[in-house]
This record gives structure tokens, C-alpha cells and sequence, in this order.
């Protein structure tokens, strides 16, 4: 092979792999990304129905029962505007308190509850998940936007 | 007035560090005999002030000096001695001082082993060695100094997080480190040979035992790391994907890269560029792990507090060092030689097959780590990439990369001939192949990844053999044959071997373990894996700084009783936090896991229990094992002991190449 050739041959493997990378972490990518609602969003209906997806927010304090088998837990995530219940079967982190910060990874079904297939707690105790703090400040902006709303449109709202 | 001592030691060992930056370069540049000699002292000083600094920071947590602020949040008077010690580094001042230190030290390393490099050279990596400190002591020194007073000084300590506190912990960042901040010895002389424009075998030939080094820290590091998460965090899994993680494992796949692309700049002379650009770009991905891991920009386990004012100066820092490097190198690389000339069949373009697909493979992390950032950055919402993502992209990148290796070592320098490196290996093959289709039916499960994974495996077993076979039978005495063998030849088969083992932990525990998380009442009985459990009952009891529930399980299989074990579910007193500890029974062939998780609320007392049957686990970490110990006996080779100013000569004659050529030529 001349050198020219060869060059070429290396040129075009070079691009050949690389397309093939690309194309797989793009097809990774489309199926596996999770996205991330605060449960305001939820309740609006602006989740995706039927895919999964992340909510985080708190516990909501009272909210944790437990069925007769002892392994499945229902409980609600709030981001002290709006909460969503949540249904986990299995062991939950050390970390999961009532009024604690808390992730969960699942899908939300017709009847408005999330079926987790993970719940996330973090390991230090004082420490906020990301998406919760982020869920918390967002639901304090719909909560003060509530407050200052209400007795201006209450007259003329109903 | 031990806490102002260090921090005083800081401050002078800053100004070393910028003197050490900047007058040995300097010196090298204008060839100054008094600005390069001036560095080992330096060197010695700044080691010595960072050894004070950390003395200091490790006597105020045994003497529980709750006036210093970093203490106060991460010790207490009840935490025993030991945890006292690793809580040095359980959170962010600590660790970055950890970080310094271990910098301090590699710096001192290469001042000591240098003596047989040239004058110049040594200046240059010392000082930029020194450069990177005076970025790592600005850093701590402006946002982050592990003395700051806490007036007036606290009652008692908020303690060290409980999942810190475990043996496995008090090992596993130092080793990390050392494997991080190692590469920065890599970038160094990679950086020094931009500066002096000498890149060549010899500049190969200095930087690869240094780099293997750092590759075998940082191979038991996150192999400690993985361990502590199985059996620590109590769901016994061994690797998440978490953004920390991939942090180390970034640095770990360029670096890995990197050794075998030194190999070929050694042996052969070619691929420098390339190779100058992995040093750096390991480097910086190990800079951008502590960016991960210190700004709490991620969602991770290992996330610390955030503190806006780190980030931004840990990626200005990144920016600087990238930034610097890169121009560099743009600037100096095309004055240096592509190197030797090797044909599209041969051992050059295997290793080069082998490190693009490390580099392929360390951006697809690298993407997967970042993604949810830049999309948030963005404002398109907050998203995250699980494991899904990851095994996805990496199963089919591993796929071609083993089989590869397999091949690698049989081929020849330069050149090989395709036909008859296949009949070499087409037994080796075959028998790799009938394994993989039938052991899995002798298992119990045929599955297309179970077949895989041991077809990969016995691949690499199968290779390993044909290697040694034909470097050992043969004319001549066996056993001077096998002593004839360079050791780096014998470390590199062994840490392939060591990939082999930990394929196929991987591919048994994935493929066969049994994950029970059941409720159990006293007297309960769970079957796993052929085992039985059984919970014998539920006692208190109280430990140094916590109480705890703890679990009594026998184990038997086929009736006859195999082991007992003794879950905990702690509560620590100062933090209030309640922790798992895992009880495990290791085997050569399985694990049996039992996890507490809470009691269950009713009438009869009944816990939330986790049992697991993981055959083979502990394959995944004897084979980390394996590819460090390999690292460690190259790293033995005789040539690198040569104190000899001498070049080598960079042709057919290098030992591994005339082997290789005399074995493969019959």
C-alpha cells in the first residue's frame, strides 16, 4: 500500500470509529437520560406520562405508612406547594426521614401516583439533594406568587 | 497556637511553591546553574512545611480542639482514635490538604529518583510540580483553610459522617490521591519535554515507571472505593456510575491509555504528541475530578456543602492548567518528529486501536458525567444519566477493546502477517468460544451476556497462554528462559490477567446473584442462592460513639449450617444518624450479604431485611488487584534502574521486540 493510501485507510477508520461512538452515546442518550420534576410541575401535568423521570423535594411529615407486608411504603413528596404520592416496594435508604430531603426515581401512573423504582437519600444528614433544594426554592416562589396573588384576584376570580 | 503553626506553614510553604515555579524554569531556560539547583532544596522545604501543616491538622484532631472549625464539624470526643485521624481528610479543607501534602511528597520522590536526569530536565518537572502546588495552596489558603478558628469554640465536635467511619475509608482517599495527584508527575515531564523540546524515548523511557506508579495507586484507590461502597453502603452494589466515581475512572481510562502509549514512545519511538497530550489531558481530568467532587456542582453521594466561591476558582484553576498546557503544546509539538513508521497490521496500530478506545471510552463517561450540567447551565431543565446510559455505551466500546488485547501481545512491532497471527490464535479462540457457549448451561442460566463476558475472559486466558508458550518452550533451559523474560513482560501478562478475573466477577455476579429484600419476623427462614437464612433473633447493643441493633442470622445450606452472621442497624449519638452495617460471609466463589434495613412497626417484632447471594464478587476486586500488582512488578524492570544518561536506541533490538520476533518468527 502506498503511503498515501494509507494514510486514507487511517483517516477513514478514524471517522468510521468516531461516527460509530457518537451514534452510540446519541442513542444511549435518548434512552436513558432521567428527567427531573419538582412536584408543583407534576401536578400541573407537566411530567411525561408512561416514562420515568425524577421528582425531589421533602418527606411530607405523616406521610409514611407502610402496607401489611412491611416492605412497601407509601408516602408524599412536597415541595411545600404541592405534594405527589409515592408507592416503593422494597428497603428504603437510612437516610429517608419525614421532613428529610429525598429523591425518587419512578413512573407517575393515570392515578396520579409515582411507582418508584429508587429512592434516594443522601448521605449526610445535612446535606439537600440538589433537585430538592431546587424543587424547594421554586414551590417558595409559587407559594409567595400565591399570597400576593389571592387578595388581589379574590374579588374578582369567583 | 498548633492550628496558627500550620496555618503559618501554609503560607510559607505558598511562597516556596512560587519560588519553586518560577526559578528553576526560569534557570533551565537561560541555562543557570544556581536557578536549577536551587529546586531539591526547595523541594525539601516545601515538603517538610506541608508534613508541619498536616502534623498539625492531625494533632488538633486527636487533642479534639473543637476551637478549629474543620474540627468541630467533622470529629467528636467520643470517636475513637483511628477515625480521629482519617477525619483529617473526611471532608473538603482536610482532603485538599491531604492533596498538597501528597503533591509535596511525589515532588519530593522525583527529586530524590532523578539523579541520573539530565540537570535541565529535573528543574522543569520540579518546577512545574511547583506550579501546581502554588494553584493547590492558593486554593486552600483563600477558600478553603483547614485552621480557621471557630470563636467561641464548640462544647463538642458535630462528628465524623458515620459512613466514613470504617478502615476501609481511612485507606481509600490517600491511595485515590495518590493516584490523582501521580499523574501530575506524568504531566510534568510531559510539560518539561514541551519546554525543552526533547520529546523522545529517553523522555518516554523517564515518565512511564512514574505514570505506572500513579496508574497503581489509582487502581487500588477506586478498587477500595468500589469495596467500601459494597459493603459500606449496604445494597451491595460495587460501582453506581455516580458522577464521583466516574470522576476517578475518567483519569484511570487516559491513563491506562497513557501507559501503553508510553510503551510505544519507548519501544518504537512513535506517538509522542499523543502521548504528551493523554499526560495532560489525565492530568486534567484528575483536576476536574476535584472540581466534581469539592464544588457540589453534581448530584452525588460524595457531594460536600456547596460553596459557589470553590467552584469558581477550582475551574478557573482548571482553565489555567488546561488552557496553559494546550497553547504549549500547540506551540512546541510541531517542532517534534511523528516518530517511527509501523504498517496497518502491526503491535503500533493495535496499542493505537487500544488507545483510542480508552479515549473513546473515557469522553463517553466524561459526557455522561456532564451532560446534566451543561443542560442545566442551559436552562433546559435538570436531568440526570443513570447506569442505563453508561453500560450502554461502554459494554459494546469493552467488546472490541479485549478481543484486541488479546491479539496485542502476540503481534509484532512494526508489522505482522494476518494469516498466520490467526492460525497462532485460532485455537486459543475456539476454546475460548466453546467455553463461553457451554459453561453457562453447567451454571444453570445460558444468557447472550453471560456468554459474552466468559468468552471475553477465556480469551484473554487463552492468549495469555499462547504468549507464554511461545517465550518459554522452546530450545534452551525452561527455567533460563523464564528468567530470561523481562519483568515488565511478566507485569504486563499479569495485570492482563487480572482483567481477565475481573470480567468474569462481573459477568458471574451479574448473571447469577440472588437479591432478596424480604420482611422477617424472629424465626423466619429466606432461601438465597441455595442457602437459607435464618434469623435467630434481634439484641442491643452499644458500641464506642453509637447503639445498634444487631441481627443474628445462621446460615445453612442443605441443612447442614455454614455460617452465622451479625448485621448492625447503628444509631450514632452525635449526628443522630442511623447506619447500616452489612454482615458478609467472603468466599473464593460467593459472598452471602445480609443487610438490617428498619424495624417494622406492629405487633410482632419483624425487620426489613436484604439478603444477598453474590457469586464471585470479590473476583471484581482481586482483579484490580491483579492489574496494580502487575503495574508494580514493570515498574521492578531492570532497565528502569539503569543509572545511565545513555539514550536508548530505538530499534528492533529492545528486548520485548527481539522476543517477541525470535518467538513469533518459527
Amino acid at each position: 500500500m502506498k503511503p498515501r493510501q494509507k494514510k486514507f485507510m487511517y483517516i477513514l477508520a478514524a471517522v468510521a470509529l468516531l461516527g460509530m461512538a457518537v451514534g452510540l452515546v446519541l442513542y444511549a442518550l435518548k434512552d436513558n437520560v432521567s428527567l427531573y420534576f419538582t412536584p408543583t410541575q407534576v401536578h400541573n401535568g407537566e411530567a411525561p406520562q408512561g416514562r420515568s423521570f425524577r421528582i425531589g423535594g421533602l418527606v411530607q411529615e405523616g406521610s409514611v405508612t407502610r402496607a401489611t407486608d412491611g416492605l412497601t411504603a407509601h408516602f408524599e413528596i412536597t415541595d411545600t406547594h404541592r405534594s405527589i404520592p409515592v408507592v416503593y416496594q422494597g428497603i428504603l435508604p437510612d437516610l429517608f426521614k419525614e421532613g428529610k430531603g429525598v429523591v425518587a426515581h419512578g413512573k407517575v401512573e393515570a392515578d396520579g401516583v409515582m411507582h418508584a423504582d429508587e429512592v434516594l437519600a443522601k448521605h449526610d444528614e445535612n446535606y439537600m439533594p440538589p433537585e430538592a433544594a431546587d424543587a424547594m426554592k421554586k414551590a417558595q416562589e409559587a407559594n409567595a406568587a400565591e399570597a400576593t396573588s389571592k387578595p388581589a384576584a379574590a374579588p374578582t376570580a369567583k | 497556637m498548633i492550628p496558627e503553626l500550620g496555618h503559618f506553614a501554609l503560607i510559607v510553604a505558598l511562597f516556596i511553591a512560587l519560588m519553586l515555579g518560577v526559578l528553576p524554569i526560569l534557570g533551565a531556560a537561560r541555562n543557570n546553574p544556581v536557578f536549577m539547583g536551587i529546586a531539591r532544596p526547595l523541594v525539601y522545604a516545601q515538603f517538610l512545611l506541608l508534613a508541619t501543616a498536616f502534623a498539625c491538622l492531625t494533632y488538633v484532631f486527636l487533642v479534639n480542639d473543637f476551637s478549629v472549625l474543620y474540627v468541630s464539624q467533622h470529629s467528636n470526643s467520643q470517636l475513637p482514635h483511628i477515625y480521629r485521624v482519617a477525619a483529617v481528610w473526611g471532608g473538603h479543607e482536610g482532603s485538599l490538604l491531604l492533596w498538597a501534602f501528597i503533591l509535596s511528597g511525589w515532588t519530593l520522590a522525583v527529586a530524590l529518583y532523578s539523579k541520573h536526569l539530565p540537570e535541565e530536565m529535573v528543574a522543569r518537572v520540579l518546577g512545574v510540580m511547583g506550579l501546581v502546588a502554588v494553584g493547590f495552596l492558593l486554593f486552600m489558603l483563600f477558600t478553603s483553610n483547614p485552621f480557621d478558628r471557630l470563636i467561641p469554640a464548640a462544647a463538642d465536635g458535630r462528628d465524623l459522617n458515620p459512613l466514613l467511619q470504617d478502615p476501609g475509608l481511612v485507606i481509600h482517599p490517600p491511595m485515590l490521591y495518590m493516584g490523582y495527584v501521580g499523574f501530575s508527575v506524568a504531566f510534568a515531564f510531559a510539560i518539561s519535554a514541551l519546554l525543552g523540546g526533547q520529546l523522545d524515548a529517553t523522555w518516554a523511557r523517564w515518565s512511564r515507571p512514574w505514570t505506572t506508579v500513579a496508574w497503581v495507586f489509582l487502581t487500588v484507590g477506586i478498587a477500595l472505593g468500589s469495596w467500601w461502597a459494597y459493603y459500606e453502603l449496604g445494597w451491595g452494589g460495587w460501582w453506581y456510575w455516580d458522577p464521583v466515581e466516574n470522576a476517578s475512572f475518567m483519569p484511570w481510562l487516559l491513563g491506562t491509555a497513557l501507559i501503553h502509549s508510553l510503551a510505544v514512545t519507548e519501544k518504537r519511538g512513535a506517538f509522542t504528541s499523543w502521548t504528551v497530550l493523554l499526560a495532560i489531558a489525565a492530568f486534567s481530568l484528575s483536576l476536574l475530578g476535584t472540581f466534581l467532587v469539592r464544588s457540589g456542582v453534581l448530584t452525588s453521594v460524595h457531594a460536600f456543602a456547596t460553596d459557589p466561591k470553590r467552584g469558581i476558582f477550582i475551574l478557573g484553576f482548571l482553565v489555567t492548567v488546561i488552557g496553559s498546557s494546550l497553547l504549549l503544546f500547540a506551540w512546541r509539538a510541531p517542532k517534534i518528529g511523528l516518530g517511527g513508521k509501523f504498517d496497518i497490521l502491526s503491535r503500533e496500530s493495535l496499542l493505537l486501536s487500544n488507545n483510542v478506545l480508552f479515549s473513546v471510552a473515557a469522553a463517553s463517561v466524561f459526557i455522561g458525567t456532564l451532560y446534566p450540567l451543561f443542560m442545566d447551565a442551559l436552562g433546559f431543565g435538570k436531568l440526570s444519566v443513570g447506569p442505563p446510559y453508561f453500560n450502554a455505551v461502554f459494554v459494546p466500546l469493552m467488546v472490541p477493546m479485549i478481543l484486541l488485547m488479546g491479539l496485542g501481545p502476540l503481534a509484532r512491532w512494526k508489522k505482522f502477517d494476518a494469516p498466520d497471527l490467526a492460525k497462532r490464535v485460532r485455537w486459543a479462540f475456539a476454546s475460548a468460544v466453546v467455553i463461553a457457549l457451554l459453561l453457562p448451561f453447567v451454571l444453570g442460566k445460558w444468557t447472550p451476556l453471560i456468554a459474552l463476558g466468559l468468552l471475553l475472559a477465556f480469551w484473554i486466558i487463552a492468549s495469555l497462554f499462547i504468549g507464554l508458550r511461545q517465550r518459554l518452550a522452546g530450545r534452551g533451559g525452561f527455567m533460563r528462559r523464564v528468567r530470561g523474560q523481562t519483568l515488565s513482560y511478566y507485569g504486563m501478562q499479569l495485570a492482563h490477567f487480572g482483567v481477565a478475573v475481573f470480567i468474569i466477577g462481573v459477568t458471574m455476579v451479574k448473571g447469577y446473584e440472588t437479591e432478596r429484600d424480604v420482611r422477617m419476623e424472629i424465626g423466619d427462614t429466606v432461601k438465597a442462592g441455595g442457602y437459607e437464612f435464618r434469623l435467630e433473633g434481634v439484641s442491643e447493643t452499644t458500641g464506642p460513639n453509637y447503639v445498634a441493633a444487631r441481627g443474628h442470622f445462621l446460615i445453612s445450606k442443605d441443612g447442614k449450617p455454614t455460617t452465622e452472621l451479625f448485621p448492625e442497624k447503628r444509631q450514632y449519638n452525635a449526628s443522630g444518624m442511623p447506619m447500616t452495617e452489612a454482615a458478609i460471609d467472603t468466599g473464593l466463589i460467593r459472598d452471602l450479604y445480609v443487610s438490617m434495613g428498619e424495624q417494622i412497626p406492629g405487633e410482632v417484632e419483624a425487620w426489613a431485611v436484604r439478603v444477598y447471594h453474590k457469586p464471585f464478587v470479590d473476583w471484581i476486586w482481586a482483579g484490580c488487584l491483579f492489574m496494580a500488582l502487575g503495574g508494580l512488578l514493570a515498574i521492578g524492570d531492570r532497565r528502569y534502574r539503569l543509572k545511565s544518561k545513555k539514550t536508548i536506541q530505538v530499534n528492533d533490538g529492545s528486548p520485548t521486540a527481539a522476543g517477541i520476533t525470535a518467538a513469533g518468527g518459527k
